[in-house]
């Protein structure tokens, strides 16, 4: 190293820090949402009404309230890196900063109200 | 080439438009029948309607355009007329899976 032409120095080290993961996670958590929001769609839709009663007895059962969190996390996930990627193309200097601070801040903010309240309603159900 | 850029921006609104929702109706369900039943006079109000069809089309589009992408990534379908094709489906067929979805939401009348 530290020797020779630009590109003899990076021939053979592969892509630079960590994209191709990122590229692998993003089609990965695609794959996990196909399954987890089309489950989620079916799931009310097979709902005989949209009810407060009806909808907390569904997401209490251990199924929905797990595969619930897991479709909360994944969707947080792929939004994660798929808006860090939109951000990075259009958005430049302290704005883009700026911009991917809120984007964590959302990941995590939207993503532990909306555990909490699954948790919440699986765990302790609603006042009736 | 549209539909890619049409991907990244549909991507974004469920990414903070859907996510609000979602995010308040799980909210309004766990704080109790009176918040939830706030959340159901916005969803039932045409404003409401507007936004869940919206959403739903929009969930469609990203899945479409997405699996599209699944094939483009394993290196298929790049020939121009093959590329067309698909890119054309990718627009119609979340017209016909929102359209159905709907149907049967008003049908069942959730």
């Amino acid at each position: 190293m530290g020797s020779g032409t630009g590109l003899g120095r990076v021939r053979g080290l592969g892509s630079t820090k960590s994209g191709s993961h990122h590229w692998w996670l993003q089609r990965v958590t695609a794959l996990g949402n196909i399954i987890l929001v089309l489950w989620f769609l079916f799931s009310l839709l097979r709902l005989p009404n949209l009810d407060h009663k009806t909808v907390v007895t569904w997401l209490a059962s251990p199924l929905s309230a797990v595969l619930m969190s897991l479709l909360v996390i994944n969707v947080c996930w792929h939004f994660r890196l798929g808006l860090q990627v939109v951000i990075e193309d259009y958005v430049h200097g302290g704005m883009r900063v700026v911009t991917l601070g809120l984007l964590h801040l959302w990941t995590f903010g939207a993503g532990a109200f909306a555990l909490f309240a699954i948790l919440k309603i699986a765990f302790a159900g609603t006042p009736a | 080439m549209a539909v890619s850029i049409l991907n990244r921006a549909m991507g974004v609104g469920l990414a903070t438009v859907g996510m609000v929702c979602l995010v308040w109706w799980l909210v309004a369900a766990a704080s109790g029948p009176e918040a939830y039943g706030v959340f159901m006079g916005w969803a039932k109000h045409w404003i409401g309607y507007v936004f869940a069809i919206g959403l739903t089309f929009t969930f469609f589009f990203h899945l479409c355009a997405g699996l599209r992408h699944f094939v483009m990534d394993v290196g298929a379908g790049f020939e121009l007329k093959t590329n067309r094709l698909w890119a054309w489906a990718t627009l119609i067929a979340p017209v016909l899976l929102t359209g159905a979805t709907w149907l049967l939401i008003f049908w069942k009348g959730l």
